[in-house]
């Protein structure tokens, strides 16, 4: 039960590990981080530089998606172990609102 | 709180339920709050078969009738059908798969309070200038035009409502998900506890735009916006969109719990194991997302063009393949059982032929060009009322008798039980198998009165007739509750003998704190398997008897679900602008709300433990109910 405590004490090889790991998921984090402020970059440029609407909003909605995708995984830890209900419900309840939204879009307004 | 058993009064035993945190006390409250729900709307019902017994009835005036048929369909679905099958998850899903609580039980206990409250705002209407009057769909060209304050309570009310559904559904997602006890997988959970799942499921994506189109309505109604007002702008159609995104998923809230109860009841009573349960889960899953992609067959008359129009009818056809599915496998379940027929049991061999009837009428509409007939006659209110009595009402009479001792601890009168089912089945198809007829014969629906010259005395007059068979049936139940409730013969773990899953494996009712120790689940139907092991005790431990944690009770649910209640009435009356004291009513009750809410955040409660020595004695004293 989770009252119960348990006390462990690390190895060598598994403090190793874990510092191993630690470094790797820092990498990540700094990389997803630069990736998303250079598309944040991009957007803003796009804007700047005055091109059609028509090309500026869907690639500044493909954007977001990939930074929202980004976010999830890597800070918010979807990569992780045991997120699978997780992810699934996401993705049912993005599937959804999508077939809806859309269909409810094109009904009453196409 | 101790688990020595003591006599408590009434007063103390009120402030109890009051405070409760408990999923067992919070079922209980669901089950009384929606039997009194369901009792105004029979009423109601009752109402209405009077005006439409006989041809230019006056009994009522055509708006009194308007607002009893709104009232009538609104209390049924929200009131009455959702919160006694929310009664039956909180008691049952917890124990099938062997857990002490919920995840949330102070959400648990704030979801009920609000639906009680936001139950109790709507009906209030009829005492405070009107109930509303649009219909339970609340058509917005309809509802913007009703005079007073019906349709204000009426989106207030179901707001508030809907919030406590809403925290109840993500509550027992949270808990099937990360509480079920160890070697409980996904696909060793009972049938109910699947279909709570996918019933929540539906609840958290379909409740969310039922709240932004009320939220639309409040603002267009007492706001001046003008999100349906088409001479401003706006497009009165968005509300049956919105309205129907809810409403169909909704319709599958309720029968897909009702579905569920009857597995349970088919297994138990054939004293077989489900047949095709790998088949009735993936039909299950499969329906819930067929449930969004249909609403639309509500609106085939609305002109939305012939392409939609295929698209929705389509859709709408393709639900009966899973539907069938689950037909098919509890026919077989049956099939070569050693079968009991007992109360339980005919309510569920009666549910399968009424639901079918209903299912098949489904398809009928589901093809546009037929609809067009179809549409608001009272063909369309037979259908509904054979899949949603035919289905979910015969369960909850089922789950009732199914349920009663493992909730209460004392057997229903079979006896009794089998008369209520006798008057309420022949009553129902007496009442609602000839409105087919009236339909094709051309009786629109939601009319007050029809006349003499028209043909349909002899079938309305038969229709009411058989609502008076369902009303005796309904009162026989409540005769039995009571006898059984002062005979009080308490029973043990299993009284119905071929129980199979984690509920009947503990005492009735059970502890207040579940299982003394986490049961481990070796299989499908866990309880029948330990007991054809001859385990005598039921269930195999997963880990030594040791202290429990629990959380203490609150009375804070109770007063954040006050505190919105007294805001809706300042919300209801601040735009009459000769009542000045609106709006320190609605500012006191946001107080209440947030001040409560304040409290809770602030104040640490860690809940309490029950020692060891305490459960030792619980297992040696036999005490049951834990007060």
């Amino acid at each position: 039960m989770a009252h119960d405590t348990h006390i462990h004490v690390r190895s060598q090889a598994e403090f190793e590990y874990a510092k191993k790991k630690r470094a790797e998921e820092m990498r990540g984090h700094l990389a997803t981080f630069a990736i998303m402020i250079f598309l944040t970059l991009v957007a803003f440029t796009m804007v700047a530089a005055g091109f059609s609407a028509y090309l500026i909003v869907p690639i500044i909605l493909l954007l977001a998606g990939i930074q929202v995708i980004l976010q999830l995984y890597y800070f918010m830890h979807m990569s992780g172990k045991g997120h699978g209900m997780v992810a699934f419900f996401m993705f049912c309840g993005m599937f959804v609102a999508f077939i809806t939204v859309l269909a409810l879009v094109t009904i009453v307004w196409w | 709180m101790s688990s020595i058993a003591q006599k408590k009064g009434f007063g103390a035993t009120i402030w109890d339920f009051m405070t409760t945190v408990d999923h067992k006390k919070i079922a209980i409250l669901y089950l009384i709050s929606g039997g009194f729900f369901f009792l105004v709307g029979g009423l109601e019902a009752m109402l209405i078969r009077v005006q439409l017994a006989t041809a230019g009835n006056d009994f009522l005036s055509a708006g009194t009738y308007n607002e009893i048929i709104t009232m009538h369909g609104t209390t049924m679905i929200f009131l009455a059908a959702m919160p006694i099958l929310l009664a039956f998850m909180n008691a049952i899903m917890p124990l099938q798969i062997g857990a002490r609580d919920v995840a949330f039980p102070f959400l648990n206990s704030l979801g009920f309070w609000l639906f009680f409250f936001g139950g109790i705002f709507l009906n209030l209407s009829w005492f405070m200038g009107g109930a509303p009057d649009a219909g339970w769909t609340n058509y917005a060209s309809l509802a913007l035009a009703s005079e007073g304050h019906g349709i204000d309570f009426y989106s207030l009310g179901l707001t508030i409502s809907g919030f406590g559904t809403l925290i109840a559904g993500i509550n027992f997602l949270v808990t099937i998900i990360n509480m079920r006890a160890p070697g409980m997988t996904y696909m060793r959970m009972p049938l109910f506890t699947w279909t709570t799942f996918v019933a929540s499921a539906l609840i958290l994506l379909a409740f969310p735009p039922l709240t932004v189109g009320l939220f639309f309505m409040v603002f267009d109604r007492m706001f001046g916006a003008s999100f349906f007002a088409v001479e401003m702008g706006g497009n009165t159609i968005i509300w049956e969109h919105l309205f129907w995104i809810f409403g169909h998923p909704e319709v599958y809230i309720l029968i897909l719990p009702a579905f569920g109860i009857f597995s349970e009841i088919f297994a138990i009573f054939s004293r077989k194991r489900l047949f095709g349960y790998t088949a009735l889960v993936f039909a299950t899953i499969l329906i819930g997302f067929y449930g969004f992609m249909v609403w639309a067959h509500h609106m085939f008359t609305v002109g939305l063009g012939p392409t939609a129009n295929a698209v929705f009818a389509l859709a709408t056809m393709i639900i009966a393949v899973p539907t069938g599915i689950k037909i098919f496998n509890w026919l077989l379940t049956i099939w070569g059982g050693n079968i009991s027929f007992t109360t339980p049991m005919i309510y569920a061999v009666a549910f399968i032929p009424s639901f079918v009837a209903g299912g098949v009428t489904g398809v009928m509409q589901a093809i546009a060009p037929l609809d067009y007939q179809l549409h608001d006659s009272y063909f369309i209110v037979a259908h509904f009322h054979y899949v949603i009595v035919g289905g979910v009402v015969l369960a909850i009479l089922a789950g009732t008798h199914l349920y009663w001792p493992k909730m209460f601890g004392t057997m229903l009168s079979e006896k009794l039980g089998k008369w209520t089912f006798w008057f309420f089945f022949i009553g129902f198809h007496l009442t609602f198998f000839i409105q087919h007829f009236l339909g094709l014969m051309g009786m629109p629906r939601r009319v007050y009165t029809f006349g003499a010259d028209q043909g349909w005395d002899l079938f309305n007059a038969i229709s009411s007739a058989g609502a008076v068979l369902m009303a005796i049936g309904v009162i026989i139940l409540l005769v039995n509750v009571v006898m059984t409730s002062i005979k009080n013969e308490r029973v043990g773990n299993d009284p119905w003998g071929d129980g199979r899953t984690l509920e009947w494996a503990i005492a009735s009712p059970p502890p207040f704190y579940n299982f003394a120790q986490t049961p481990l689940v070796r299989g499908l139907d866990t309880f029948w398997i330990e007991k054809m092991d001859g385990n005598k005790k039921g269930m195999i431990y997963a880990e030594p008897l040791g202290d429990i944690h629990m959380p203490n009770g609150s009375i804070i649910p109770f007063v954040i679900s006050l505190g919105m209640f007294i805001a809706s009435f300042g919300a209801l009356y601040f735009l009459d602008g000769d009542k000045p004291w609106a709006l320190a009513v609605l500012i006191i009750g946001l107080v209440i709300t947030f001040g409560s809410m304040l409290v809770r955040s602030l104040k640490d409660d860690l809940g309490f433990h029950i020692t060891k020595a305490e459960l030792l004695e619980d297992a040696k004293g036999g005490n049951t109910d834990g007060h």
